[in-house]
C-alpha cells in the first residue's frame, strides 16, 4: 500500500515536470515567431531563415528524397544551417497536410513548402491563416489564379528530363531492333494518374524515343497512387506480358526497375527508365537511366527571394539550361553511342533548337495540332463552377506547344497518336 | 522455502480474481503505463541513444505543445470518440461490428456528395441538417443490413459487418472518381473552398467546437441510453448470454436489428462530422482506421463511454506526440509507431493482471485463506 502511494506520488512529479518543461519551451519560441514576421519585408538573416518542408512519404520513395536532397542543398549552398529546417513526413494529400502546415506556421516558419500535388488547397487554406508565411506547394497549379499572395507554385520542366530519358531509350531500341532481337518497337509506361504532369510526361517520353525510332508506340498503365511499390511492379509485369520491351515511368517507386530486372534474370528482354533516382542499384542490367528533377535549384531560387526581401513570383519553372533537370549515370546496358546522342539533345533544348512538343513531330487524329488554347482558370469538374478565374492563352507558337510557360505546372494534356491508355479514368 | 512437497506442484499459478476494488485497478493500469513509459524508454535509448526524457516532452509538445496542436489533438479524440460510442452497444451485446469503417465512408460520402451539389442551394445550416440526416441513414443502412442478415438467417456478423467495409471503400473510391477535381488527379480536393458551404461554422472562435459539442451529447446520451433505459438493459442482457435473453422473452432479432441502427447511425455521423466538420473532402483515408482503432477504445473501457473519452484522448496524444517526435528527432515514423505499439501492449495487458492474479506458492495461498 505505502509502496503504491509512494509510486504513485513519483509519477504525478515527474508528470507535472514535464508539463512544466513542456511549457516553458513554448513560450520562447512564440516570441522568435513575432519578430521574423515583422522582419520578412526587408529580407530575412540567413541564419534566421525557418524552414519547414511537408513530405507525403519518407526518404525511402526517391521522389520525396529528391525533395529533402534538394532544400538541404539550397540551404547548404546559401549558409542556412540544417537545424533550420522542420520537416514533417509521412504527410497524406488531408487534412493533416493543413495541420502540418499550420503547426509549422505556428511554430515560427517563414517559408514551408509541401511537395505533392494534393497538398496544394490545404497549403491555399493554411496561407489564408497566416497571411505573414509564406506557402510554397511544389507542382502545384493554383498559385497564378487563387489571388492568395503569400501561395506560391515551384515546379521544373521535367519534361526534358524525360525526352531526353527517352532519348537513351530510343537509341537501345533501335540497337536492338537492328540485332534483330526486337521487331515490334512497343513501350510501356507506368504513369500515376491520368492528368496533365503525366501525360506531359509520358507524351515527351515517347517523342524522345521517336527521335532514334519513328514508329515506336506505347501504352501506359495507370496505377492510380504516386507510390505503389506492388502496384508499381504489376503494371511494369503486365505491360511486359503484352510485349513491351522499354518501360518508362511516373510514379515514385522502384517497383517497375525492380520488375523489369527479375524479368530479365528470368529471360524476357526488357529495360528500364526510371524516375527521381538512380535505378541501377536495384536494377543494374535493366536500368538504362533515369529522368531526374534537380529540385535544389528551385528551392535555392525561392528562398534568395526570402533573404534578399523580394517578391517571390507566384508560378516558378525552369529546365536544363538553369540546372534543375537532368538524367542520372547511364547504365552499362545502354547502347553505344547513347551519350552523343543524349548531349546533341541536351545542347538543341538549352540552345532552343530542339522543341520537345514539336508539332511537326506528333499528330492527333492523324493531322498536326494547329491551335490549342490552354484555360488557366481552376474549374470544378463535378459542378462546372469556376473556382479561380484564369486567362486563356494559345499554346501552340512558333510550331511547337509552349509547355510551362503560361504556368509552371504542365497543362499539356493532349493524348498523341501512338499512346493508348489501358485504363483511363 | 524449498520444501520437497512445492516440486509437485507448478511455481506460478493463475487465479481468477472474483472482484476487484476500483482503486486497485486502476493502480494496475497506472503501473502498466509507467511500465510502457520506462520499456519505450529503454527502447528509444537503445535504438537512438536520445534521451527518453526529451522524447517524452516531444511527445507532449505535440499533443499539447501549442493551443493549435492541444485542438488537433481535441478534434482527432472526438473522431475516435464519436466512433467508439457508436460501437459501444453493439460490442455490449456481443455482435462483432467490424464495419465501422463502412459505416463512417457511406455517412461521408453522402455528406461530401451533398456538400458538392447543394452548396450553392441551401444556406449552411438547413444543409449540415439535411447532410446530418443523410448520414446517419446511411450509416444505419449500413449496420441494418448484416444486422438483419443475422437475425434472420444466422450469418456471421464479423465477416459480414468485414465485407461491408471494402463495399464501402469501392463505392468511395467511385464517387473519388465521379467528384475528382481536377479531372484525373483522383482526389476530390477541397470541397466549397472559397464558399465554405456546409462547413462547420467557428463557434466561440474554434473550427473543432461543434464538433466537441456533438460528439460530447453523444457520448452523454449513449451512457444514460445504455445504463438506464429498458433497451439499455436489453443489450447488457444478451450480451451476457442469449439464452438467458431468450428465456426472459427478449426477442432478440429485434435486439439485434434496433441496437445495429443506432450503432451503424452513429458511426454514419462520424463520417459527417469528419467531411464537414474537419478535412472537408472525400477519400478513402476518411475513415483512416478509426473504426478499427475505436474498437479498442469500446473495449478498454468497458463500454462506460465516459472512460472511453479518457482512452480516445491517450490514443490521439499518442498518435500526435509520435508525429511529433518523428519530425522533431528525425526518427521515422516507425519508430514512434513502436512506442506507441510498446504503450498500448503494456495497457491493454494489464487487464490481465486485473482480472487475474498470479499465485508464486502453495504455501502462501493457503496463508492468504
Amino acid at each position: 500500500m505505502k509502496k503504491l502511494l509512494a509510486l504513485l506520488l513519483a509519477l504525478v512529479m515527474s508528470l507535472s515536470l514535464a508539463a512544466c518543461g513542456g511549457s516553458d519551451e513554448e513560450t520562447p519560441s512564440d516570441t522568435t515567431d513575432e519578430g521574423s514576421g515583422a522582419e520578412e519585408t526587408a529580407g530575412i538573416a540567413a541564419e534566421d531563415l525557418q524552414i519547414g518542408l511537408i513530405c507525403i512519404h519518407d526518404e525511402n520513395s526517391g521522389y520525396d528524397l529528391a525533395h529533402i536532397d534538394g532544400l538541404r542543398g539550397a540551404c547548404e549552398a546559401l549558409g542556412i544551417g540544417e537545424n533550420q529546417i522542420t520537416m514533417r513526413i509521412n504527410i497524406p494529400e488531408s487534412q493533416e497536410c493543413y495541420d502540418a502546415a499550420t503547426q509549422l506556421a505556428d511554430a515560427g516558419c517563414d517559408i514551408i513548402f509541401s511537395d505533392s500535388y494534393g497538398h496544394q488547397s490545404y497549403m491555399a487554406l493554411a496561407a489564408q491563416d497566416y497571411p505573414d508565411v509564406t506557402f510554397v506547394a511544389c507542382t502545384g497549379d493554383q498559385a497564378a489564379v487563387a489571388g492568395i499572395p503569400n501561395l506560391k507554385n515551384i515546379f521544373p520542366y521535367t519534361y526534358e528530363s524525360r525526352y531526353v530519358s527517352g532519348v537513351v531509350a530510343g537509341v537501345k531500341l533501335k540497337e536492338m531492333m537492328d540485332n534483330g532481337e526486337v521487331t515490334d518497337p512497343y513501350i510501356g509506361y507506368v504513369g500515376a494518374y491520368p492528368y496533365a504532369e503525366v501525360v506531359c510526361g509520358y507524351t515527351a517520353f515517347l517523342l524522345g524515343i521517336q527521335s532514334q525510332v519513328p514508329e515506336a508506340h506505347m501504352d501506359v498503365q495507370y496505377t492510380n497512387s504516386w507510390y505503389d511499390l506492388t502496384a508499381e511492379a504489376e503494371a511494369a509485369n503486365a505491360l511486359m506480358a503484352r510485349g513491351c520491351v522499354i518501360i518508362g515511368q511516373h510514379a515514385d517507386s522502384t517497383g517497375a526497375p525492380s520488375a523489369v530486372q527479375s524479368a530479365r534474370e528470368a529471360g524476357t528482354n526488357a529495360y528500364s527508365v526510371g524516375y527521381n533516382i538512380d535505378m541501377l542499384s536495384v536494377a543494374p542490367e535493366a536500368a538504362l537511366t533515369s529522368a531526374q528533377n534537380n529540385w535544389s535549384v528551385l528551392y535555392q531560387a525561392t528562398l534568395q527571394h526570402m533573404l534578399d526581401g523580394t517578391e517571390i513570383p507566384a508560378d516558378y519553372a525552369t529546365g536544363h539550361a538553369d540546372g534543375a533537370v537532368m538524367i542520372s549515370t547511364l547504365g552499362d546496358s545502354c547502347a553505344e553511342g547513347t551519350q552523343e546522342a543524349v548531349d546533341a539533345a541536351w545542347a538543341g533544348i538549352d540552345d532552343g533548337s530542339l522543341k520537345v512538343f514539336d508539332t511537326s513531330k506528333f499528330t492527333v487524329g492523324g493531322a498536326p495540332v494547329e491551335s490549342y488554347t490552354f484555360n488557366s482558370s481552376i474549374v470544378d469538374f463535378t459542378t462546372g463552377n469556376t473556382i479561380y478565374e484564369g486567362q486563356e492563352y494559345e499554346t501552340i507558337v512558333d510550331g511547337a506547344f509552349q509547355e510551362s510557360v503560361f504556368r509552371a505546372a504542365p497543362y499539356f494534356d493532349i493524348r498523341i497518336d501512338g499512346i493508348t491508355e489501358l485504363n483511363p479514368s | 522455502m524449498s520444501a520437497p512437497v512445492t516440486q509437485h506442484e507448478p511455481a506460478v499459478r493463475i487465479v481468477k480474481r472474483d472482484s476487484i476494488p476500483t482503486w486497485k485497478a486502476w493502480c494496475i493500469r497506472l503501473l502498466a503505463v509507467v511500465l510502457a513509459l520506462l520499456l519505450s524508454g529503454l527502447f528509444i535509448f537503445a535504438v537512438t541513444h536520445l534521451n527518453p526524457v526529451a522524447v517524452y516532452q516531444g511527445m507532449f509538445e505535440g499533443a499539447f505543445g501549442s493551443e493549435r496542436n492541444t485542438w488537433v489533438t481535441i478534434r482527432d479524440a472526438m473522431m475516435l470518440l464519436c466512433v467508439g460510442v457508436g460501437l459501444a452497444p453493439a460490442f455490449k451485446m456481443r455482435f462483432w461490428n467490424i464495419g465501422a469503417e463502412g459505416q463512417i465512408l457511406v455517412g461521408g460520402i453522402l455528406t461530401a456528395g451533398l456538400m458538392i451539389h447543394l452548396g450553392y442551394t441551401f444556406s449552411t445550416p438547413i444543409l449540415l441538417c439535411i447532410m446530418a440526416l443523410a448520414s446517419i441513414a446511411a450509416g444505419a443502412l449500413w449496420g441494418l443490413i448484416p444486422a438483419i442478415f443475422k437475425a434472420r438467417w444466422g450469418t456471421n456478423e464479423t465477416l459480414f459487418t468485414l465485407m461491408m467495409n471494402y463495399v464501402a471503400i469501392q463505392l468511395t473510391s467511385y464517387c473519388v472518381a465521379l467528384w475528382e477535381n481536377p479531372a484525373g488527379s483522383n482526389t476530390v480536393g477541397i470541397i466549397n473552398m472559397q464558399t465554405r458551404a456546409g462547413w462547420f461554422p467557428k463557434i466561440l472562435g474554434q473550427d473543432c467546437m461543434l464538433n466537441v459539442i456533438l460528439v460530447m451529447t453523444l457520448t452523454v446520451g449513449m451512457f444514460l441510453y445504455l445504463k438506464y433505459t429498458k433497451q439499455g438493459y436489453e443489450i447488457a442482457v444478451v450480451g451476457e448470454s442469449a439464452n438467458t435473453a431468450r428465456y426472459a422473452g427478449i426477442k432478440l432479432s429485434r435486439v439485434y436489428i434496433r441496437t445495429m441502427a443506432i450503432s451503424g447511425a452513429i458511426c454514419g455521423l462520424a463520417g459527417f462530422i469528419s467531411v464537414a466538420g474537419a478535412g472537408h473532402t472525400i477519400s478513402v483515408d476518411t475513415a483512416g482506421g478509426r473504426g478499427f482503432t475505436a474498437i479498442i477504445v469500446a473495449w478498454l473501457a468497458k463500454f462506460n463511454t465516459f472512460v472511453m473519452i479518457l482512452i480516445a484522448f491517450l490514443l490521439a496524444f499518442l498518435e500526435k506526440g509520435a508525429i511529433e517526435i518523428a519530425s522533431q528527432f528525425n526518427l521515422n515514423n516507425d519508430a514512434s509507431n513502436i512506442i506507441t505499439g510498446i504503450i498500448l501492449f503494456c495497457i491493454i495487458g494489464s487487464e490481465f493482471f486485473i482480472n487475474y492474479k498470479l499465485v508464486f506458492h502453495r504455501r502462501k495461498e493457503a496463508a492468504g485463506k
